[in-house]
């Protein structure tokens, strides 16, 4: 064994090389990683590659699907790790802030201030995008995850109005039942479960006790009875799914609503991408409803493209990413086909349909308002480790796993507590 | 070949021997097509229109068939923001597969063999830590072999200034070889040394006395004999790297290198507008086409009789 | 050791050449396994470190090197007594007892009847073989799609016999968190089988023909002739199988995600999802760490008693 190690050595020593210091790479091009690989994303984005074209950048695509982007991260990491920052990458919440917190993201606020980023961009939304004071992101859209999507034919067929409260709600889905139609369109995935009961909290508690909980993260609000009852309510709406909603894709259940076999999907809007792809018209085919009891609040979430602490010579490109990212032409452009608003509050909504203009409206009032609140089932309520923690308890509610909405609650401070 | 046994020792014999042989038939045949299912829906799935996927049995043959979704599959789907279908990404996993699997193989071969005939001591210690390494969770060793590439690559980047070229140092592609050999070594050598474990030693040590070296010996007497492990290590090893998606993803996921299971992935898994379910279908067939002619191509060294002197039937 | 390594005949020349040249000869087969030897030292146990040493960090979304303590496997620790409701750190260890026993005893089992049946001169064994090895063939990013339709009740088996006329029929594991586990086993099974059926065929075939004539001539029955004498032969092959199937249990992250996407409440988890979750996901890269040091220890557990009396033996 020993004459072995040494022969080990010697080959290792043999093989041994050293490691000399980094030498710049110097292209005009983007180099950007995202997730958006589906039709409708990939040619929305491919306006921007189209907008940086003509300024004479080139666009190295490298698009990493899956787990809503869950495969996208990982390879960001990877390449973080190498020391092989990309020019952007198209980011969430949080994580923006830890890869700003480990000091590898760029600084954009010399053209933040040119263009006046500052005053155009919700400021909810710059505690992500903005890090020490420096800019450090971009948002692309803002989401919002507290709509009910509604085929109307069967809406008309079963006589329902639009519900005001929770248990309108649960009267209408009810009346859709009894007419032999599957009340609610429900994925059995743990974000789809949590982006409803994102909504259920709000209804229940209000806007203000859904900030202090989900993005406050207080003790108290997390044990209120108010967090039991949203629980309770929780419990009686997934009654109203169908037998094998387990497992469901999102896309399938807004599939369920569009063709009709399905009465009403809690989804944020990015489901209205889905019926705009399906050649439905909103009024017309579909409704698009806040989730009873929250509108004039907005629970949003907002894709951002991350700007990377790249080299001096690339640094013009990713000033160019930047600012086409945010001109209103783009803004305008990428979200009628996103189904999401600008990210901007002055872009014009005319290019959008019914339900983007309530979007937007909604967005800007509840920016004035102090009812813009992040979403915690998406990760803009708290660190990823609390909001997967968060998921799981609601996902185990739903599934049975947790049997009592007392103990949900109880599990739901205990897992939080764990994820701090 | 069935048909030589007609001999005199009754019906009673025949009749046994037609039985078993029913039995076996039978249960070949049963897995055979419990096997053959999924494949069975995926390809009448590939061949149906999108209408008739969403209507219909998914068991059921398609009523129009068409080949528009392998077309597209082949030269249309976007993967990102090209649309140029999938052909393109064949050349990238190739030329990472294939020199990934020759190396790990040959170095494999070469490990069984110093592990069963040049045996040293502490032999055992050493494959039994080979061995072990298999285990290793890939998600865990994703982060610190990215800094080491990365190392690589500016290793790569500093040779260029100085000597003018690379060598290919901080290519995904060689990148990805580099990795799939590292963790397809412990399985290689496995499958090796378990081989030639059995192998008679008479044949190498009658060699040596004759005079023969290490590598002659290896070449002449262990390499000819040992095409069925070769077959197997070879399907192992090229079905692992070409499915590999966690090591592909995250080391080379630009559209110049990116091999053909992130294309795939990139057209598979998105989660927004209407799922092309024949597309997608269609695209993990084409994408699987090389593994499954490896499979038919290599299945055929598959014969008996390759051991000198074992000539069997 | 009376195996040919003991390499009497090369020492006796080393004798006689003590060169530079017959040097290098004599340690040229070491030479040879040397790099394969560095590389698993350095990129296997080397990372395993790293690891160890992350897990008694508070590693978070980076590495970070400051050593704080045992808190990641405090938290294990009481997880794995978290059975009602399940913490998703005990279901993913239970599951792993279900689903690796299950995976690896029936894909041994089949693999070695199917390479059996195959090996009984049939007819048509070149388009047999590929039909059972072609799951190996695609990625379970496609072939999960497939099966999961084929499993949903809405769509697959349950719709078709129920159009067929067995509508008691009721088959919806896949949705069911108490089963879900098993749908997972079904389809890992289909999968692995056949490459397991592959290295049992290449055993087979390398077994000297002889050995079978002798037996058959003194009159054993193929039954004893298969328990008797050929599956002990086969030994190294199982010893193989179980090595790569082992492996592909504790590694079947895809599988799980593909075909249940996690399965109702997490219920269809295994450690290798855990471990992803925590490191990449929730960016608890200490907590991730420490849930893979303890499989792997788990692993050593089971593997390392087993590979020493399976190579003790051998070395005879």
């Amino acid at each position: 064994m020993r004459t072995f190690l040494t022969t080990t050595a010697v080959v290792a020593l043999a093989l041994g090389s050293a490691f000399a210091p980094a030498r710049a790479a110097d292209v005009k091009e983007v180099q950007m990683l995202h997730w958006w690989t589906s039709g409708g994303e990939a040619a929305a984005l491919n306006v921007l590659k189209q907008d940086l074209a003509k300024e004479g950048f080139a666009w190295k695509d490298v698009p990493v699907a899956g787990g809503g982007g869950d495969a996208a991260m990982t390879a960001l990491k990877a390449m973080v790790a190498a020391g092989n920052l990309p020019t952007a990458s198209q980011m969430l919440g949080y994580t923006v802030l830890d890869y700003a917190k480990a000091g590898v993201m760029g600084d954009l606020t010399d053209i933040a201030k040119k263009e006046g980023w500052d005053k155009a961009v919700p400021v909810a939304l710059q505690k992500f995008s903005v890090y020490n004071g420096k800019w450090v992101a971009v948002p692309v859209n803002v989401h919002s995850v507290n709509w009910l999507w509604i085929n109307k034919a069967v809406m008309d067929k079963i006589g329902g109005t639009q519900p005001k409260t929770f248990d309108d709600l649960i009267a209408l889905l009810e009346k859709a039942k009894a007419a032999g139609v599957t009340p609610l369109a429900l994925g059995g995935q743990a974000w789809q479960e949590a982006t409803m009961f994102d909504s259920i909290v709000m209804s229940t508690g209000g806007s203000d006790f859904y900030k202090k909980a989900f993005n406050d993260l207080d003790d108290a609000s997390l044990k209120s009875d108010t967090m039991k009852k949203a629980f309770d309510n929780l419990a009686k709406i997934v009654k109203y799914a169908d037998a094998n909603y387990s497992g469901r894709d999102w896309n399938l259940a807004t599939a369920m609503v569009i063709k009709g076999d399905a009465l009403v999907q809690v989804m944020g809007d990015w489901a209205k991408g889905e019926f705009v792809a399906a050649k439905k018209a909103p009024d017309a085919d579909f409704l698009c409803y806040r989730f009873p009891g929250t509108d004039g609040s907005v629970i949003y979430n907002s894709d951002m493209f991350g700007m990377f602490n790249v080299p001096a010579d690339r640094k013009s490109a990713q000033v160019a990413l930047a600012a086409a990212t945010l001109s209103k032409s783009f803004q305008s452009a990428f979200n009628v086909v996103k189904g999401s608003v600008p990210a901007r509050t002055d872009v014009p909504d005319t290019a959008f349909d019914a339900c983007g203009k309530k979007g937007m409206a909604d967005l800007k009032s509840a920016n004035e308002s102090g009812k813009l609140v992040g979403s915690l089932a998406q990760g803009y309520g708290a660190a990823p480790a609390i909001a997967n923690a968060y998921k799981d308890v609601v996902s185990k509610f739903v599934h049975g796993q947790i049997k009592t909405s007392d103990e949900a609650v109880k599990q739901l401070v205990q897992a939080i507590d764990d994820a701090r | 070949m069935s048909g030589h046994s007609q001999s005199a020792s009754g019906s009673a014999v025949n009749l046994t021997r037609w039985i078993n042989r029913t039995v076996i038939y039978g249960l070949l045949v049963f897995f055979a097509i419990v096997y053959l299912m999924p494949l069975f829906v995926m390809v009448v799935t590939s061949f149906k229109t999108m209408d008739e996927i969403q209507s219909g049995n998914m068991l059921a043959l398609p009523q129009s068939p068409t080949i528009e979704p392998w077309l597209k599959a082949w030269g249309e789907v976007c993967v990102g923001l090209t649309c140029a279908g999938i052909k393109g990404y064949f050349w990238n996993s190739i030329k990472m597969v294939v020199p990934a699997v020759v190396i790990s193989t040959v170095m494999g071969a070469l490990n069984g063999y110093v592990l069963t005939k040049w045996r040293f001591p502490g032999h055992t210690l050493v494959f039994g830590l080979m061995l072990f390494a298999c285990f290793i969770p890939f998600q865990s060793v994703l982060l610190p072999m990215a800094t080491i590439l990365g190392n690589l690559g500016r290793f790569g980047n500093s040779l260029e200034d100085t000597i003018g070229t690379s060598l290919g140092f901080g290519n995904p592609t060689e990148n990805l070889v580099i990795v799939h050999v590292i963790y397809g070594l412990g399985f290689t050598t496995l499958f090796f040394r378990n081989f030639y474990e059995a192998f008679p030693s008479e044949l190498v040590k009658a060699a040596q006395v004759d005079g023969a070296g290490f590598f002659q010996i290896f070449r002449r007497i262990m390499l000819p004999n040992s095409l069925p492990i070769i077959v197997v290590t070879v399907i192992y090893q090229f079905t692992n790297i070409w499915n590999d998606f966690l090591f592909a993803s995250a080391y080379a996921g630009t559209g110049d290198a990116m091999p053909m299971t992130v294309a795939l992935n990139n057209i598979v898994n998105t989660s927004t507008g209407v799922v092309e379910y024949n597309v997608n279908m269609a695209s993990a067939m084409i994408a699987a086409l090389p593994t499954l002619l490896v499979y038919i191509v290599a299945g055929r060294y598959f014969v008996r009789g390759l051991m000198a002197g074992a000539v069997k039937g | 050791m009376n195996t040919i390594a003991t390499t009497d005949p090369l020492k006796t020349r080393s004798r006689q050449r003590s060169t530079l040249r017959g040097k290098l000869q004599d340690a040229l087969p070491q030479i040879v396994l040397a790099p394969s030897f560095l590389l698993t030292i350095v990129f296997v146990y080397g990372f395993i470190v790293w690891t160890g040493y992350l897990s008694l960090t508070n590693s978070k979304t980076f590495p970070s090197y400051a050593i704080t303590g045992t808190r990641a496997y405090e938290r294990l620790w009481r997880w794995t007594l978290e059975s009602d409701p399940p913490s998703s750190w005990y279901t993913s260890i239970t599951n792993m007892g279900i689903f690796g026993s299950l995976y690896i005893g029936i894909c041994l089992a089949l693999g070695l009847l199917l390479a059996i049946l195959l090996d009984q001169k049939i007819r048509g064994e070149g388009v047999l073989r590929p039909i059972f090895l072609y799951p190996m063939a695609l990625s379970f990013i496609v072939t999960g799609v497939a099966w999961k339709w084929f499993l949903d009740p809405g769509l697959g088996l349950e719709q078709t016999l129920h159009h067929m006329g067995w509508t008691s029929f009721h088959f919806d594991w896949i949705k069911n968190k108490d089963f879900v586990i098993y749908t997972v086993v079904i389809a890992g099974v289909w999968q692995a089988s056949g490459f397991v059926m592959a290295m049992f065929l290449a055993g087979l075939r390398g077994i000297d023909g002889e050995i079978m004539k002798a037996a058959q001539i003194d009159g054993a029955s193929s039954f004893q002739l298969y328990r008797r004498i050929i599956i002990p032969l086969l030994r190294p092959i199982f010893l193989s199988a179980f090595i790569v199937l082992a492996h592909m249990a504790i590694k079947s992250y895809d599988l799980v995600v593909a075909l249940t996407s996690g399965g109702p409440g997490g219920s269809a988890w295994l450690p290798s999802n855990f471990m992803y979750e925590y490191t990449f996901k929730r960016n608890e890269m200490a907590v991730g760490s420490a849930s893979a040091i303890i499989m792997l220890m788990t692993i050593s557990a089971i593997i390392v008693p087993y590979l020493y009396s399976e190579l003790k033996e051998k070395a005879r």
